[in-house]
């Protein structure tokens, strides 16, 4: 089980909540499965069934395309971000 | 640092900076840890490197003339960079900002002799992105640098930031550096896998609070179009506490005053120096904390709460 944090951009779709328990054993499971329970976030998360480029998912803080991506193994009680693409630069 | 020299004009001091060893920070003896402090810049930023360039560049490529006007959206650092060398080089800066950047720097900024165009504060960088795009596009005199898309940018880090880490030191194994238009990242990353090609480029990446995240939407992700980011190898998002936790462990143990990146670029070298037996971890602090002292994180107990609204860098 993973504790996914959900942006404001996504609460609509899950019904206002800030975070969501989560199951599986790779980011791309744990996806699975929110889309499952919410299917309003699939538009938003995913793109050709991979996880959208303009999304970055976190996993205990590490942006999961420098690890093995959507194969990321997800370890019990790992907390998941999810985060829409944006610039910086001051 | 140029020492016991003379300058013909204050842009020659751009760049050179010092790298200095933080023993106090270092979680065990076998991993040596170094920070470039672009801080020392003299604007006072790693953005000076980057103004510089851009204009030396769009001067001898004919693009930028006399009677032109410089803009650029900024939430500071750059702007006051390009309001020196646009003061020296004698063309007006316009630059587009954020709402919400602190008064210091908006004040900097119109001392230097900038004027200024504010963005909404909820729409962050990207928002100012947004509408200097929109200024130059209706007014033809203004010419836009514009550090996102500019390839200037990426090279002033790989001739200037990258090469002079490479030349300091004889091995290092990890670089870390705050994420803003990638610049940094892209230039002094390929810089240093020249001269070790087994280093890891890793960059911080700031955690937006909730109230700024909160007006916007999926399709305002916006990807400097100089940002590969298949060329980083780690990327660690870091939440303003945990940068502010940073900011205070680099001014207490080693005695350097950073700014808001600063802290979070030495939060993530202390997690990935602790994934190292041995080796040599060198960050980039980009500024000092001199421009982030109205806020009011400082000494608040709850960083979160003090940070929101607001884009840090």
């Amino acid at each position: 089980m993973a504790a996914v944090r959900i942006p404001p951009t996504l609460r609509a779709e899950v019904g206002g909540l800030r975070h969501l328990d989560a199951r599986g054993d790779t980011v791309a499971e744990v996806i699975d499965d929110l889309v499952e329970r919410y299917p309003a976030l699939e538009r938003q998360l995913l793109e050709d069934g991979e996880p959208a480029p303009f999304v970055n998912v976190f996993l205990d803080g590490e942006d999961v395309r420098m690890l093995d991506g959507a194969d990321t193994p997800v370890r019990d009680g790992a907390t998941i971000i999810l985060l829409p693409a944006m610039a910086g630069g001051l | 640092m140029a020492s016991n020299t003379l300058a013909p004009t204050l842009l020659d001091l751009v760049g050179s900076t010092p790298l200095v060893e933080l023993p106090r920070l270092s979680p065990s003896p076998r991993v040596r840890l170094f920070a470039k402090l672009e801080g020392q810049n003299p604007t006072g930023s790693i953005k000076d490197r980057v103004a510089k360039a851009m204009v030396d560049v769009a001067e001898a490529s004919g693009e930028l003339e006399p009677g032109r006007r410089l803009l650029e959206p900024t939430s500071g650092n750059t702007g006051i960079s390009l309001a020196l060398v646009a003061k020296l080089r004698g063309y007006p800066l316009t630059c587009v900002l954020p709402a919400s950047v602190t008064d210091e720097r908006r004040r900097l900024l119109r001392l230097y002799g900038a004027e200024l165009v504010e963005s909404p504060a909820e729409e962050g960088s990207n928002g100012a992105v947004r509408l200097a795009l929109e200024l130059a596009e209706r007014d033809p005199s203004y010419f836009m640098p514009f550090q996102y898309a500019n390839e200037a940018n990426p090279r002033a880090h790989y001739e200037g930031t990258g090469a002079e880490i490479a030349s300091a030191l004889d091995r290092v194994d990890v670089l870390v550096a705050g994420l803003g238009t990638g610049g940094t990242l892209m230039g002094a990353g390929a810089r240093l896998r020249d001269s070790f090609p087994e280093i890891t480029v890793a960059a911080a990446e700031p955690l937006p609070g909730d109230e700024v995240m909160g007006l916007r939407s999926l399709d305002d992700g916006y990807v400097p179009p100089i940002l590969d980011v298949s060329k980083l190898d780690r990327k660690l998002l870091v939440s303003n506490e945990e940068s502010v936790s940073g900011l205070r462990l680099l001014l207490e143990r080693e005695g350097i005053f950073g700014g808001v990146s600063s802290g979070a670029v030495v939060h993530a070298a202390l997690r990935l120096a602790g994934e190292l037996d041995e080796g040599v971890v060198a960050c980039i602090l980009a500024d000092g904390g001199w421009k982030y002292l109205s806020a009011g994180f400082w000494d608040a107990d709850d960083v979160e709460s003090a940070m929101e609204r607001s884009v840090w860098w």
